[in-house]
């Protein structure tokens, strides 16, 4: 286990590596003026331009001003705002915050989305069945903008049932309506997902040796088929939590929540571009992050994995 | 625990027979959209104790259906038994209670399966697959059934039992693996035992040993053995009766050497023919013409009809009558006694 | 929006046991050990006549044919000007005349829903396009050759797939953008950044599909017979290995017309004067709590549109693969 930790811990860095490096040769090397949106609807003056191609090194070979940003972004330096604020400040701020909404999200996404796949696949062909197939489907295809500004009119403003608007320090009520909306996306390909799967596992073999033991239909089910099904539900968990970092960018600039995401919402339409590349650059890293615990988690449920 | 069971073992209860097993005209269709496949057609066998049958058939012959009807593991839909008692000890598995059934099953008559990779659980360690028959039926705490595990996996000769109880399948040789599901299958001193193809995904030598093993824990515990195989070779060795299947019903049912001396049925001719033989060396391999049916389409009357050399037209029309051919020998066939004969 | 169907992970090993059973409650008569490559090579035709069966088959097909035609051809659908506006009827709710009504800036919503078809369906086209083409070549050398050319863009891949689609597209998009680059610059530049984030998703796919297929007899026979490497590759492993790209490329079509929408929706994506869903989406959310109907009927055509193409994806993967039926 802790070798297996250990090898995918060296994999990662020429992944964060090269991740990093993509961002910055797609963001500073490519061709064109970097500072072109980057000081809000005027153009730069000359001694702003002068000033930010001496902050990010734009004079130097690109591999030199690659290492200096690598080194300015592992130390946390990931620039400042246009109004001169450190990104990093405001990030350390808005973290709690966005944290608290992926939470919310997760559980709905995991809670709701492995039980209907769960009741889907015990039901195959059932009424149960092709309500989830169908309703996730629905779900899939009406993108979360959409979905997002519908619930908060209709149950936020109209219904009142939920705060169409969160407040400063948002409670766990305040941002159940958002957290929803984030995750009902990966909710309904969780569904699926562990519908088609645990459905698979279903009529393994090891199923079938399971029912020969004796043992009753719950625990065939619940701790057999169920054990395994949890391996691609993990991996897919994983993989989604970049989508839902995406997502988070869409939900909290609908639903005002003063979170990470609001903020690269709102330096969008400032046209603060530090402040979007900054923090997008840090929430890639948190995904990366994110991933290395996912895998190590899946090391634990598939043991062909960890143990060789 | 273990004592009483023991003394039930070997004590028969009073009223109590040798009959372990009895299968009394059994049907197991397969219902889809496609139509109706009839896998098993009117089939009887019987299983004493300290008795090893084996089944021998193609595949698609109903030999594994067969099994997995006794052990009550077919998925139903889309099997369905419109017909036929199963009785164990007396009792028909059909119609006991899920609950009762679910006794029975793992614990008096329990199943290994072809490939034991698969069979077994990926992501749980084997001691705690074989430690769950003590759980889930005896009740036993963690660390009891894991000293029960530890003691089987020695039983069946896996080295360093002790160590390799926390190991993974996958950590396992084939033969290993095998050796696993046979401990998890003899956990609980089953009175039945049924092994469908427990060698054929392993290597020659290996079979061989693990073939031993099950004969040998056979006559340790006086077990009834029905052993579902392709391979007569195997079959010569360890059975004391045979059932040959084809088409979903059992063709000929013999002890081995008289089967062996004297095949009853056309089928069972031909799969001895096909056996290569040192003494016939050089000369073509026989084989039996054609192919199996399909169940959807059963042929009428004969299953074995269209690729039989003395069929007639009896045969296309009614299914044969059990003929008796000697002690313990039938064979359905209309011409039973000149096949004898030769 | 999400671009989660991308890596559905596969649903592991088949494990389904051989033997008479599953051949039975499949129906599809006794296992005669079928060699693997009759069975890959006849798929097609199999697949065409199980999808032709399939009442989601032609649901979807036909809203995708309707799109299609929307794109090409908006003037067959409507002959009203989406750039008219009629300030004095601005957010007039659907009537006889305007069926679903106006926006805030008085646009007959009906016209630019009919005429917004063809940003979404051009960049969804583009995006799936460019992934497929560089997905397959680069995945077909890597999975045919190996060695060193295959962990050099397994590499490479790895760290493309590692950004995320939209955070990926919101850094590219805000960097290379310009204040006043047109229709088609944008066009091409939210395809390409989707490209750029998508192809190792078909990379990957291709490669493991091309694994599989290699080893079969009928590639190791054309090979004996000394066809060359690219002959191989592409008139004996390609039509073989294909399948699960056609169905996940299908499906990221839609993904992809989501993904778009999200783009316009946060400002970055296709902008006003532009027509197309998500810019009309974007605009109605200010305005949706007095007129709802100016978020509705784009949010429906787009949401439409998606649904076609991943039902479509659906029905070709039940239709390639028997066994994932949904029965």
């Amino acid at each position: 286990m802790s070798k297996y930790a250990l090898r995918r811990l060296i994999q990662m860095i020429p992944v964060v590596l090269g991740v990093t490096f993509l961002i910055y040769a797609l963001v500073y090397a490519l061709p064109g003026d970097p500072t072109a949106g980057k000081c809000g609807e005027r153009p730069c003056s000359p001694a702003y331009v002068a000033e930010f191609r001496k902050t990010y090194n734009l004079n130097d070979p690109l591999p030199l001003q690659y290492v200096k940003y690598l080194g300015n972004v592992v130390q946390g330096d990931l620039g400042e705002s246009q109004y001169g604020q450190p990104i990093r400040d405001e990030l350390a701020e808005r973290f709690g915050t966005t944290f608290k909404l992926g939470v919310v999200a997760l559980v709905f996404e995991v809670v709701v989305g492995l039980l209907a796949g769960v009741l889907a696949a015990l039901r195959r062909g059932g009424f149960l069945d092709n309500l989830v197939l169908v309703s996730t489907l629905f779900v899939i295809a009406i993108p979360v903008f959409v979905t997002g500004r519908a619930l908060q009119l209709y149950l936020g403003v109209r219904a009142g049932l939920f705060p169409a608007t969160v407040s400063f320090e948002p409670t766990w009520f305040e941002l159940l309506l958002p957290g929803f909306v984030l995750g009902s996306t990966s909710l309904a390909y969780l569904a699926r997902l562990m519908r088609t799967n645990l459905g698979d596992n279903l009529s393994a073999d090891y199923v079938r040796t399971a029912h020969a033991k004796g043992l009753s239909t719950r625990r065939v089910v619940g701790v057999h088929a169920l054990r395994n099904s949890m391996i691609p539900v993990v991996t897919f968990i994983g993989y989604d939590f970049g989508a839902l970092l995406g997502g988070a960018i869409i939900t909290e600039g609908i639903f005002n929540v003063p979170g990470v995401g609001q903020y690269v919402f709102r330096a969008i339409n400032d046209r603060d571009g530090q402040v979007v590349v900054g923090t997008v650059t840090a929430l890639v890293l948190v995904y990366l992050v994110a991933n290395l615990v996912v895998d190590l988690l899946y090391a634990y449920l598939d043991p062909r994995i960890s143990h060789d | 625990m273990t004592t009483s069971m023991d003394s039930r073992a070997d004590r028969p209860r009073p009223g109590e027979t040798d009959r372990l097993l009895e299968v009394k005209d059994l049907h197991v269709e397969f219902h889809s959209r496609e139509g109706v496949a009839h896998a098993i057609n009117g089939v009887d066998l019987h299983l004493d104790r300290g008795e090893t049958l084996a089944v021998l058939g193609e595949s698609g012959s109903g030999k594994s259906v067969t099994a997995q009807a006794i052990m009550g593991i077919l998925d139903m839909p889309p099997a369905v038994i419109p017909r036929g008692q199963i009785l164990f000890q007396g009792r028909d598995l059909l119609t006991m209670k899920p609950r009762e059934r679910r006794a029975v099953r793992g614990a008096e008559i329990a199943m290994i399966f072809q490939d034991a990779l698969s069979s077994l659980n990926p992501v749980f360690p084997v001691g705690w697959q074989i430690a769950e028959m003590f759980r889930q039926h005896r009740g036993l705490n963690r660390s009891d059934a894991k000293a029960q595990a530890i003691r089987l996996m020695e039983l069946v000769n896996i080295p360093a039992a002790k160590e390799r109880v926390n190991a993974y399948p996958h950590q396992f040789s084939g033969g290993m693996r095998q050796r696993i599901m046979i401990a998890m299958a003899v956990a609980l001193d089953p009175k039945v035992l049924i092994a469908d193809e427990p060698t054929t995904a392993l290597d020659v030598t290996v079979q061989a040993q693990v073939m031993d093993l099950l004969k040998e824990l056979q006559a340790q515990f006086h077990m009834g053995l029905i052993l579902i195989t392709h391979d007569l070779g195997v079959v010569a060795d360890i059975a004391d009766r045979i059932n040959v299947m084809y088409g979903g019903s059992i063709m000929e049912s013999a002890d081995v050497r008289d089967l062996y001396a004297h095949p009853g049925h056309p089928y069972t001719q031909g799969l001895l023919d096909s056996i290569p033989r040192l003494d016939m060396k050089g000369q073509e391999l026989y084989a039996i013409k054609g192919l199996p049916p399909s169940l959807m389409r059963m042929p009428s009357g004969c299953p074995f009809h269209p690729r039989c050399a003395h069929a007639q037209d009896v045969c296309r029309s009614e299914f044969p009558p059990r003929v008796e051919l000697g002690p313990r020998h039938e064979s359905a066939c209309h011409f039973a006694q000149e096949v004898v004969r030769g | 929006m999400t671009e989660s169907t991308n890596s559905r992970p596969d649903s592991g090993a088949d494990l389904r046991h051989p033997g008479e059973l599953e051949a039975v409650a499949g129906g599809s008569a006794v296992a005669v050990a079928g060699a693997d490559g009759d069975r890959v090579r006849s798929v097609t035709g199999d697949a065409w006549r199980e999808l032709r069966r399939k009442p989601l088959f032609w649901v979807s097909a036909v809203i995708i044919v309707v799109f299609v035609v929307m794109a090409v051809a908006p003037g067959l659908f409507t002959s009203v000007d989406p750039r008219e506006a009629v300030l004095s009827e601005a957010s007039k709710t659907p009537d006889g005349q305007n069926i679903f009504g106006r926006d805030r800036q008085g646009y007959d919503i009906y016209s630019r829903c009919i005429y917004g078809a063809r940003a979404s369906i051009l960049v969804g086209l583009l995006a799936v396009i460019g992934t497929v083409i560089i997905g397959t070549l680069l995945g077909l050398v890597a999975g045919y050759r190996g060695g060193l050319i295959d962990s050099v863009l397994g590499r490479v891949a790895e760290v493309f797939f590692a950004l995320p689609l939209l955070l990926g597209a919101v850094i590219i998009l805000y960097t290379i953008q310009g204040e006043d680059d047109g229709y088609f610059t944008i066009v091409l530049q939210v395809s390409l950044v989707l490209v750029v984030l998508g192809w190792p998703n078909i990379f990957r796919l291709l490669r493991s599909s091309v694994l599989q297929v290699k080893p079969n007899d009928y590639v190791q026979a054309a090979r004996a017979l000394g066809a060359s490497p690219t002959r191989i590759s592409f008139s004996h492993i390609l039509p073989n290995a294909i399948g699960p790209v056609i169905v996940v490329s299908t499906i990221n079509l839609g993904v992809y017309i989501s993904s778009e929408a999200a783009l316009s929706f946060l400002g970055i994506g296709l902008r006003p004067p532009t027509v197309s869903w998500g810019v009309m989406i974007s605009q109605a959310t200010d305005s949706m709590r007095s007129a709802p109907h100016t978020l509705l009927f784009p949010a429906l055509f787009l949401s439409l549109a998606v649904l076609g193409f991943i039902m479509l994806g659906d029905a070709v993967r039940d239709a390639l693969d028997p066994k994932s039926k949904s029965r």
